[in-house]
């Protein structure tokens, strides 16, 4: 691993999409067990190039180019993982797992529960959710909610290059199938990477900028959007907004959250899902729950418009949550007047 | 949201104009239901009702311009309350006897023991009944003039009336009799933990609910109740109970550390904090510092004090400060002023408070003409007045009132520090220690004798040039010591 660092102690800088690929090129290098399934990610380099390279590394045994069939291949990787490999299955995206679920919900997330514990699943399956690039209403699901509906699944999204690293490690590690929702709008965003073995946990929310007045929380591409707009209202209304970024669905951080609002005693919870059951809908029951006492406003909630993903640039802005709409929001829990 | 406001219609529309109402006040509308028409220099358009309610207010009238954003109705849901953000005086002043007496038993304490004037017995719950009366009366209610005509405040803000059933304007309350009191789960804790009794507080949140910043002054000023024991020291009956409390009172602390000891506030320290919390919530203080070179000063005090045979006369560094600041503020008389409710008064005489600490507290006695007073007898005065108040033994003719304060740490080695303004007062004026400095004249090293003086300003007295001036011209006399000999 000398290159990059050169030895002066600086942390290299990558894509979210490079950090996400050396996670799994260097855990193929350290454990046999895992092999990568997917639609185009062998000759073709995988849709969005996060496999790209690693057949001519790896060869055709680890680096499997499937057909067009994703409850086929979702039902040969649960296999494989019952047996002692260490698949990662690739969606194209996230919206194609529909085509899976029944593999993923019905076998995936219940054989480790049906066999008494004799049989494990450790299974990723990853992929771009969200949207935000014009891909229309079939091709821009957020499936956090969906997913992490079900128990025996584990359900992550990481934000950053240096947090996809680090949870596609403990993934790839974990006995349990693991949703592995990537940002897809944020392949291209860049930040630190350390090198080598680093593992993030699950479990474990992040506070990606501290402040007193008001909890912001997110997940995926969100945390930007709400790092953004807490630089300009601290700038602009004196407001010190602390930023939580979630990461992990399922198992879900309830403390730090808890522990936040005790703080500032307002909270804004900001998804690019639709809100009804989802996951603003479970951070919002957990702090009356936990923070009742502590709250000065009622929770609230941004969320997607409530309608099928437009393809039109200016509608599709419009659907999903906006600095504006959010603002908004932190004003009202703020009681100063919209 | 029950303001209805000015929309934006366009990115380049800036105000519209109110064309005509289609909905009267008190009439019921529906959400989507149109209430009145808007012109903007495009287009006229209906606004509709955005939740379904009562006009309660048509605060824009017909052929009115509103700018975008602008509130121009009140729509109420079904048991929503809007009212102004401060309640009536007379709700205020005079808590029911029932709020009275719940207040007094959450002090534990039986109601005669709240009589006593003299020593902290009334404690923390007049006073924070006691505070209750300033945050009512910012805004004084047109309560008694039954006005059918929606009122719109100038600022922009809005003060909103509740409408009887029968459309008749009714006088602003907090809450109809028997309606749930609505404040944050936050507040209502706070509310228990500090002993506030929320009947009195008016909430500034949706449909009247308390929120944090509506208690904030009474945080601040009073002690938490269950802390507090309130016994006062010259009270011998009651002592043993309170020496007694304590203990139950103390807040968990982490595991294994020792829980923290409530200190009892004496009357100085409460009425220090007090003054000091509302002072610094509300008063828009600044800050302008100078540089005085003292050398000057300290050569005219040696030489003053060495011919003067009797010790009360010898003139220390405060007088002279003093006299430059009296003198100062004849030249710049608006500095010399208070604000006092929502205006600005002027005041002929310039008495101006030497900050004196003493046991638990302070206290600033003044020096009435201090303008017009030579400096011995400055120098006199000032004696007498800062001893009688470390011994307890001032007047309250002689701290209550002045019109400038001097505070002074010089003796402490300090640089240099900054005063809280003692209200009504416009300004105070914050002196450090005379340092011995290397200091560059004519292009040599010298030593020279320096102070740093920092003046607090209110800013809706008074701006930073003036100030600057004001310092300049201290500093002015301060570096020509004879000046305050002459005048």
């Amino acid at each position: 691993m000398a290159d990059g660092s050169g030895g002066n102690g600086r942390v290299p800088v990558m894509s979210y999409r490079e950090a996400l690929k050396a996670a799994m090129a260097d855990e193929m290098e350290r454990d046999e067990a895992v092999v990568l399934l997917g639609e185009d990610i062998g000759v073709y380099g995988g849709t969005h190039l996060i496999t790209d390279g690693l057949l001519d590394r790896f060869g055709p045994k680890r680096v499997i180019d499937t057909p067009i069939a994703e409850g086929g291949f979702t039902g040969a990787a649960i296999g494989m993982a019952m047996m002692g490999m260490r698949p990662i299955v690739e969606m194209m995206t996230w919206n194609f797992s529909f085509l899976a679920a029944d593999q993923i919900i019905q076998n995936a997330a219940k054989l480790r529960y049906f066999s008494g514990g004799q049989v494990t699943v450790p299974l990723v399956i990853r992929g771009p959710n969200g949207g935000g690039v014009q891909l229309s209403a079939q091709h821009t699901h957020s499936l956090e909610g969906f997913y992490g509906h079900f128990p025996g699944l584990k359900v992550v999204s990481p934000a950053t290059p240096h947090d996809v690293k680090g949870m596609m490690l403990t993934a790839i590690r974990d006995p349990n199938p693991v949703i592995f929702l990537e940002a897809g709008a944020l392949y291209g965003t860049k930040g630190e990477v350390p090198e080598g073995d680093y593992t993030v946990p699950f479990g474990e929310a992040r506070i990606a900028r501290e402040g007193t007045d008001v909890t912001l929380i997110a997940y995926g591409r969100q945390v930007n959007l709400l790092l953004r707009l807490a630089d300009k209202l601290a700038a602009d209304e004196d407001v010190s907004a602390e930023v939580i970024d979630l990461r992990s669905i399922r198992p879900f951080d309830e403390r730090t959250i808890v522990a936040s609002v005790r703080k500032t005693h307002r909270a804004v919870v900001v998804q690019e899902q639709w809100r009804w059951f989802s996951v603003a809908s479970e951070v919002a029951a957990l702090i009356q729950e936990q923070a009742f006492d502590d709250l000065d406003a009622p929770v609230e909630r941004v969320s997607g418009a409530e309608v099928p993903a437009p393809y039109a640039r200016n509608l599709e802005l419009a659907a999903f949550p906006s600095e504006q709409q959010i603002a908004d929001a932190v004003r009202r829990v703020l009681y100063r007047g919209v | 949201m029950p303001t209805v406001i000015m929309p934006k219609m366009g990115d380049a529309m800036e105000e519209g104009t109110l064309l005509k109402w289609l909905k009267n006040t008190g009439d019921t509308v529906a959400q989507g239901e149109p209430i009145a028409e808007i012109e903007t220099d495009k287009v006229t358009l209906e606004i509709e009702a955005e939740a379904d309610g009562t006009l309660t207010e048509q605060i824009a009238s017909e052929g009115e311009s509103v700018p975008v954003g602008k509130p121009i109705a009140l729509i109420l849901g079904e048991g929503e309350t809007a009212e102004s953000p401060r309640a009536t005086q007379e709700v205020e002043a005079q808590p029911t006897e029932e709020s009275a007496a719940r207040a007094t038993e959450q002090a534990g304490q039986e109601p005669a023991a709240a009589a006593p004037t003299r020593g902290d017995a009334d404690g923390a719950v007049v006073d924070a009944l006691r505070q209750a009366e300033p945050a009512a009366q910012p805004a004084p209610q047109p309560a008694a003039q039954p006005a059918p005509q929606p009122v719109a405040a100038t600022n922009g803000q809005t003060v909103v009336r509740t409408s009887g059933a029968n459309g008749q304007a009714s006088a602003p309350a907090s809450r109809a009799p028997g309606e749930r009191l609505r404040a944050s789960p936050l507040v209502k804790r706070l509310a228990a933990e500090h002993g506030i009794d929320l009947q009195n507080v008016t909430g500034s949140g949706p449909g009247g609910r308390i929120v944090k910043d509506d208690i904030t002054p009474f945080l601040t000023g009073a002690a938490p109740m269950s802390t507090a024991p309130a016994a006062p020291v010259d009270a011998p009956a009651s002592a043993p109970a309170a020496a007694a409390q304590p203990a139950v009172a103390v807040p968990a602390t982490a595991a294994g550390r020792p829980a923290g000891v409530p200190r009892e506030m004496s009357r100085i320290r409460r009425t220090t904090g007090r003054r000091m919390s509302e002072s610094k919530q509300v008063v828009p203080h600044f800050y302008v510092t100078s540089e005085i070179d003292m050398a000057a000063a300290v050569a005219f005090r040696e030489q003053v004090n060495a011919q003067v045979e009797d010790e009360a006369t010898k003139v220390s560094f405060n007088d002279l400060i003093v006299k430059a600041a009296a003198l100062g503020l004849r030249e710049f008389p608006s500095l010399n002023a208070s604000f006092e409710g929502d205006q600005i008064v002027d005041h002929p005489n310039v008495d101006v408070n030497i900050a004196v600490a003493i046991e638990g507290g302070l206290i600033a006695p003044f020096v009435p003409d201090a303008d017009q007073k030579s400096l011995g007898t400055i120098a006199r005065m000032a004696k007498d007045l800062i001893g009688r108040a470390r011994n307890g033994g001032l007047t309250p003719e002689e701290f209550q009132g002045g019109t400038f304060t001097v505070s002074n740490l010089g003796m402490f080695d300090v640089e240099e520090f900054i005063a809280i303004i003692n209200p009504p007062q416009a300004a105070i004026l914050a002196v450090g220690s005379i340092k011995e400095l290397p200091v560059v004249t004519d292009g040599k090293v010298t030593i020279g004798r320096r102070m740093n003086i920092t003046l607090s300003a209110d800013h809706r007295v008074t701006d930073g040039v003036e100030v600057a001036r004001f310092l300049q011209r201290v500093k002015g006399y301060l570096q020509n010591p004879m000046l305050l000999a002459l005048s």
